[in-house]
């Protein structure tokens, strides 16, 4: 009997391990030989996981820094990265950097570090191809999506046009499927992120990005505080966008869209955010 | 701690979970009748309206409720146009109740089944045996000794029921708790911890009142054997 019990606690011994490793986040120190980064798996464009492929532009930075920090493609870690989780990620040492639509804000510069930016992204519409919507006050009495735990749709109503219609949804993905079912007029988020969405093979040709932003918003490289790592990012980042390989990038992940960056702020000039 | 108390000003923190009360007030009349309903098919002695029921509680059972919900959004409203009324947000909220009702629906019927057996079988012969058919026997003497000794079982699936209606969120009801929640982290990344215990607490607030009500009751209303 003794030995029976043995095995079984043997058995889910092994299996916590492997759940813990399969997690990635192994904890504790990062060991020399690879870097642990956070994206988004699930945004088309920026961060998105397929398959074994991890593509987008915020993936495709991420591999510029990585690299000019001295770590092949193969040492890279991609570690899922939701918005609500990325805080608590860089707190608890679950991974070394994250590249995923992070928006530099002073709330979050109080509990992590940030280099960058390196892109500026700016509220706008995604729209269908045909509509006449062409900015956020052309919303009166149309139905407008956002995700939940975004104020971007209430901005647009607040400020541009109060009888817009407010639908959440859990993600863009679902608020791009209903606007292909006609009951949603417009999705409103970062620019670059709608791109993204629209880029999309099964979307090709279907929605544009209206092209106005109304917003900046500096994507940033969130790091754990207190950092020494800052000041090599943003040499990278800084030699990534004069090399030109930072507008291939750019360019690749939002081809077909006819989507352009605010070309006021981008690419961004980086200060000293390290300081 | 004066950083931690601006969120109660910035954000309508009693006003959400007050969305999440009536989302389970509505949605636990809903369920409570659909489920009665249900129980009554699966106890009848007519075989095809007893399928019913199994097959009713079997498929929405095992159903994620957040796929329940997120159909009457997606598929009902996005796709099919279906609307129950009222201004635009309104209608979200009727479909989340809807569709906590149907989920909910099939867990109440299987606590009232449960509190059926409890009934011992001498009370629903004696009930055929001075002439009452099935429904008036399941009216006046079966269901309301299934209820009382049903509870418990549906205090649990009433406590459920308020913890579920934070999946309203994927609902597009925006307004609700766990939405709510989702902004607050989203824009005061600095107190994430205590944002969320706020949260935490004010459920255990909620929801202990309901298990030391339906505890004292079911001890009230125990039918004495």
């Amino acid at each position: 009997m003794r030995k029976t019990r043995f095995g079984t606690v043997a058995a889910m011994a092994a299996v916590a391990a492997l759940a813990l490793t399969s997690c990635g986040g192994s904890g504790g120190d990062a060991d020399g030989d690879t870097i642990r980064i956070g994206i988004k798996f699930d945004q088309p464009g920026l961060g998105f996981k397929d398959g074994d492929n991890y593509t987008g532009f915020d993936v495709d930075v991420a591999k510029y820094v990585a690299n000019e920090l001295g770590y092949t493609d193969e040492n890279i870690e991609w570690v899922s990265a939701p918005s609500a989780n990325r805080e608590t990620m860089l707190q608890n040492n679950q991974v070394d950097m994250i590249f995923a639509t992070y928006s530099i804000t002073d709330e979050r510069n109080q509990v992590v570090d940030f280099a960058g930016p390196y892109f500026v992204a700016g509220q706008d519409l995604l729209v269908a191809n045909d509509s006449d919507i062409s900015g956020p006050e052309d919303l009166n009495g149309k139905t407008l999506c956002s995700v939940t735990g975004s104020t971007s749709a209430q901005k647009v109503k607040d400020a541009y046009a109060e009888n817009t219609n407010l639908q959440e949804l859990p993600g863009y993905a679902e608020c791009v499927t209903q606007m292909s079912g006609g009951t949603i007029d417009a999705v409103t988020t970062d620019d670059i992120i709608l791109a993204g969405l629209a880029a999309q093979p099964a979307y090709q040709g279907k929605f544009k990005v209206t092209g106005a932003p109304f917003t900046e918003e500096n994507y940033g490289v969130g790091l754990p505080e207190g950092t020494d790592k800052c000041a090599d990012i943003n040499a990278a980042i800084t030699k990534m966008i004069d090399s030109g390989a930072w507008e291939e990038a750019l360019n690749a992940n939002t081809e077909g869209t006819g989507y352009t960056p605010n070309p006021d702020t981008n690419p961004p000039t980086l200060g000293d955010s390290c300081a | 701690m004066e950083n931690y108390l601006t969120i109660f000003t910035e954000y309508d923190i009693p006003g959400a979970f007050w969305v999440n009360i009536q989302l389970t007030f509505w949605a636990a009349i809903g369920a409570l009748v659909l489920g009665t309903i249900l129980a009554m098919l699966r106890i009848s002695p007519v075989a095809s309206f007893q399928a019913i029921g199994t097959s009713y509680v079997n498929l929405i059972r095992n159903t994620p409720l957040t796929i329940i919900i997120l159909f009457g959004v997606l598929a009902l409203y996005g796709q099919l146009g279906f609307n129950l009324g009222g201004e635009f947000h309104e209608n979200f909220f009727r479909l989340a109740v809807m569709g906590l009702a149907l989920y909910h629906a099939a867990f109440v019927c299987e606590a009232i089944r449960s509190g059926v057996n409890t009934v011992p079988l001498g009370q629903a012969e004696a009930a055929r045996a001075i002439g009452l058919s099935f429904m008036p026997a399941a009216r006046l003497v079966i269901l309301p000794q299934a209820f009382r000794g049903a509870i418990v079982p549906l205090g649990n699936t009433l406590i459920a029921l308020i913890k579920n209606s934070t999946v309203a969120a994927v609902g597009s009801v925006a307004t609700e708790a766990s939405s709510v929640m989702k902004t607050m982290i989203e824009f005061r990344a600095d107190i994430v911890i205590p944002i969320f215990l706020t949260f935490a607490i004010g459920f255990v607030i909620i929801v202990i009142p309901v298990g030391l009500l339906t505890t004292w009751l079911s001890k009230k209303l125990a039918v004495a054997r």
